[in-house]
């Protein structure tokens, strides 16, 4: 296992991890802020890739991408005025149902657009070459350029949050929903903002992936499911946590995907120290959960409390 | 009564929660036979110690003893099985159980076999008995299959009142058991646990001062987590320092 | 709260008495297989069987989720260990080489009981560590728990991986053609029966009492002496249990058991069975998967894309008609 190798891993690792937090920021936020669990957050994913690579073959990667994250923001703001608004003050199962139904319905919804089909989506001609790694070793400009995004997005989010008045609002409602009313705030309006933000993350994530993989119906919810993973990791409601937690995924899916075989291999005939292997790395970012959460229950930056 | 062995007696109690000092070093007992208030203005953290003694939150320091046997590392339903009970400023039995299954639910903790998967509860004798004469104990017998949801605010105090008692613990502790009952409501209460007390000492926390100075055989006052007087409820009248802080602010 | 205080508010409407609705839908599931077998149709049979083996599995949850109040979103990793439990033993019992040392069998009694076991196995390891956490968190730590074993089953070779296995013969019941659909659906019915006087029982009993206090008001339990941790870890590994042996009969029915049983839409699936027809009611659960096995057959039989409309009627549910099928029959539930 060379030098160039594992930094090339290591790429592809904190690469991963970086479209999960753009997924996760979303989901954590709009659960701080108005306490709403979000299972359509994978499908406003799918959305986003699903209206990138439309428009892009027509109009180009930019304005692909620039549909990706307007498409997913309209439809989480509309999902927010006619949906989750009624369900503020009710139990999470009852969040968990509709969403859930939102799911069947914008999955299906996909599906006649699309007629079943994936799409696929070609990368920018400028992000299209590759660099070498030092070491010699090939790596695609695109990877780059979504860690720089990712993290650029994450920087804009955290001076969004720490420096604007719509930051402070934020802050504000995370800390204590009462206050905002005394801030005179007009939470409505606020909730509808930070819903069709968190839309907008992951229709960028789901834009900026499309090119990587095939743009199909579903795609939305395996990644879904490690955002949870990753909230629940670092603390529901916490940004920071959710930062924290999403680069522990992607590195800990990437090493266990390479290292877990190998290491088996010491012991075990290679074919089964694969099979092993690949089982037990596909658990590897749920046994780091259960771990952290035997350790601390509320995840490593609890937000409230 | 003034030197039997307390039933409950709290040492150095103590809980700061960040800068703030929620409970400061406070000692405190409960003598058999007797009703003793616990007084003082809101954020004195009256709530606070109670959730203490009950094993809602851990302390920092201090001992709490409940019959000399030190009590402090255990769970909350530990202490309740040690003869602690305990009712809650804010109401809460279980609403989708009448008053009967609350008052039964109550008296199944204490019956042997609470693991009871088949039996049906409802027609489980060893249950209804001893449920109902909780209930009617406090005037609720006649209310035995309402709700709990349809009972008034009144009967619901009084439900949970039945729910303690029937318990049979060796103290109780009654956080603000008047709140929101009315002059009408005041009365009756103060008589039950008046004839409550000698089998049942309790530590009453209360805002109704009228009722305080009826009911208690001594009164301590908290304030900013400490206890800055304790008395009779006429020395606890006479107290120019209660006054200051407490009598003068109310 | 909110529901007892609607309770109160509420006009007197007329209302059914649930034992009433419970046994007119205890008939029309019997009354179904028979009726189709009757006239020749054993594919309405067949779809009997399913809308009761998606009732068990409804029942087992609504034991956890109904009178316990916990979320779980994880459900389909026990539904979907019964189904793996019958494959396997099936296939064991096939080529006659066991597993882990024991012998495989072609039998649904021991089969049920194997999957059973399992089920409540690996849901005593996944209660203990979810039920430390609450609200969100249980939610998502049971999805995660089932997504752990979803991926376990997905790249596991040895049993199929994504491909899943399947049962060659259906397995077999003393005294009954299982391959016959009428006989199916029977064994599948009595198998509900089965679960719904467990059911019952359990939240009759001092057990249930416990149970639904331990939901309303965990702490008023705790200071009754009560520890609501292991009232909740009992209720949830019953309910994992009953869901096991659903999956069992499922992978039965099918022929075949794939991952995508302990897939997290299966987890959704079934709590939308329970919401149907009713959150902590006995029948709910059966009348919401007869409702949704119907919606299917019907939805589907005019479109490809009838899940949409299977959203939409749960959104309609979920935003409008709380209490579900039976609340709006019965009204709001109420327990001794």
């Amino acid at each position: 296992m060379s030098a160039a190798f594992l930094i090339e891993q290591g790429l592809n690792g904190l690469q991963f991890g970086v479209m999960l937090f753009l997924m996760a920021a979303g989901l954590t936020l709009i659960f701080g802020v108005m306490g709403v669990i979000n299972l359509a957050h994978g499908a406003l994913y799918m959305v986003g890739a699903f209206a990138c690579a439309l428009v892009a073959p027509e109009a180009g990667f930019w304005a692909g991408l620039g549909a990706g994250i307007v498409a997913a923001a309209g439809l989480g703001a509309l999902i927010e005025l006619s949906v989750i608004r009624p369900l503020y003050a009710r139990d999470h199962l009852d969040q968990v149902l509709a969403t859930f139904a939102l799911i069947l319905i914008v999955s299906e919804g996909a599906r006649m657009v699309s007629g079943g089909r994936p799409l696929w989506l070609d990368m920018p001609a400028a992000l299209a070459g590759s660099v070498t790694l030092p070491g010699g070793v090939p790596y695609p400009v695109y990877r780059l350029a979504l860690i720089g995004a990712g993290l650029g997005v994450g920087l804009l989010l955290w001076l969004l949050i720490r420096q604007t008045r719509l930051g402070i609002r934020i802050r504000a409602g995370q800390a204590d929903r009462e206050m905002i009313d005394a801030l005179g705030v007009d939470i409505a309006r606020l909730y509808t903002v930070v819903f069709a933000l968190g839309a907008g993350l992951a229709g960028l994530a789901g834009a900026m992936v499309g090119a990587l993989q095939s743009v199909e119906v579903g795609m939305g919810e395996p990644v879904l499911i490690l955002a949870f993973v990753i909230i629940v990791i670092g603390g529901i409601g916490s940004i920071r946590g959710a930062f924290v937690a999403a680069l522990l995924v992607g590195l800990t899916d990437t090493a266990g995907r390479i290292f877990l075989p190998a290491l088996l291999a010491l012991a075990w005939p290679p074919a089964e120290a694969t099979a092993i292997g690949s089982a037990l790395a596909s658990m590897s970012i749920y046994v780091l959960m259960a771990a952290v959460l035997a350790v601390r229950p509320r995840g490593l930056f609890p937000a409230h409390g | 009564m003034a030197e039997a062995a307390p039933v409950l007696e709290v040492s150095g109690l103590s809980k700061r929660f960040g800068a703030l000092i929620a409970t400061d070093a406070v000692d405190l007992d409960i003598r058999p036979g007797e009703i003793h208030a616990l007084i003082g203005p809101n954020g004195a953290g009256k709530s606070t110690l109670v959730a203490q003694i009950a094993g809602q939150l851990a302390q920092d320091a201090g001992e709490i003893r409940l019959a000399g046997q030190e009590i402090s590392g255990l769970s909350v339903a530990a202490r309740a099985r040690a003869g602690l009970g305990r009712t809650f400023q804010v109401t809460s039995v279980a609403l989708e159980l009448s008053a009967l299954g609350n008052a039964m639910l109550a008296v199944q903790a204490r019956a042997s076999g609470l693991w009871g998967f088949w039996r049906r509860a409802a027609a489980d004798r060893r249950l209804i008995e001893p449920a109902m004469a909780a209930l009617a104990r406090f005037d609720l017998d006649g209310r035995a299959q309402v709700p709990a949801a349809a009972l008034s605010h009144g009967e619901r105090r009084q439900l949970e009142l039945a729910m303690a008692a029937a318990l049979a613990p060796r103290v109780l502790l009654l956080d603000e058991p008047m709140a929101g009952l009315g002059a009408g409501g005041v009365g009756p209460l103060s008589d039950i646990l008046e004839g409550l007390k000698a089998e049942t000492p309790m530590l009453l926390i209360e805002h109704d001062m009228d009722a305080v100075f009826r009911l208690a055989d001594r009164i301590s006052v908290l304030a900013e987590g400490r206890i800055v007087f304790a008395g009779s409820a006429a020395e606890v009248q006479a107290s120019a320092l209660v006054r200051e802080i407490y009598l003068g602010t109310a | 709260m909110a529901e007892a205080a609607a309770e109160i508010a509420a006009p007197a409407r007329r209302r059914l008495p649930e034992w009433a609705v419970n046994a007119a839908i205890a008939a029309a599931l019997l009354a179904w297989p028979l009726l189709a077998d009757a006239a020749g149709e054993p594919w309405w049979a067949g779809l009997a069987a399913k809308a009761a083996i998606l009732a068990l599995a409804g029942v087992g949850l609504n034991l956890a989720l109904g009178y316990g109040g916990m979320v779980s979103l994880g459900h389909a990793a026990f539904f979907g260990i019964g189904g793996y439990v019958a494959a396997i033993s099936a296939d064991a019992a096939f080529s006659g080489a066991g597993v882990l040392g024991l012998p495989g069998s072609d039998r649904m009694l021991p089969i049920w009981l194997a999957a059973m076991a399992l089920s409540a196995l690996v849901a005593l390891g996944i209660g203990a560590i979810s039920l430390r956490t609450e609200g969100v968190y249980f939610i998502m730590i049971t999805l995660a728990f089932a997504q752990m074993i979803y991926y376990l089953a997905i790249s596991w070779p040895a049993y199929g991986g994504e491909d899943g296995m399947p049962i060659y013969l259906r397995n077999g019941f003393p005294g009954m053609d299982t391959n016959a659909p009428l006989d199916f659906a029977l064994v599948c019915l009595g198998a509900l029966a089965a679960a719904l006087l467990l059911s019952w029982r359990l939240t009759e009993a001092r057990f249930g009492r416990a149970l639904i206090c331990a939901r309303m008001n965990p702490l008023r339990l705790a200071t009754l002496g009560m520890e609501p941790f292991p009232v909740k870890l009992a209720a949830f590994v019953i309910s994992a249990a009953i869901t096991g042996l659903a999956g069992a009969l499922y992978a039965d029915l099918n022929g075949y058991v794939s991952p995508a049983m302990l897939g997290w839409h299966t987890s959704g699936e079934i709590i939308v069975f329970v919401i149907l027809g009713g959150t902590g009611r006995l029948f709910g659960p059966v009348a919401g998967a007869v409702l949704y096995v119907w919606l299917e057959t019907l939805l589907g039989g005019v479109t490809v894309h009838w899940q949409m409309g299977l959203g939409l009627v749960l959104l309609g549910v979920v935003l409008f008609g709380r209490g579900g099928l039976i609340g709006l029959l019965c009204g709001a539930r109420r327990h001794g």
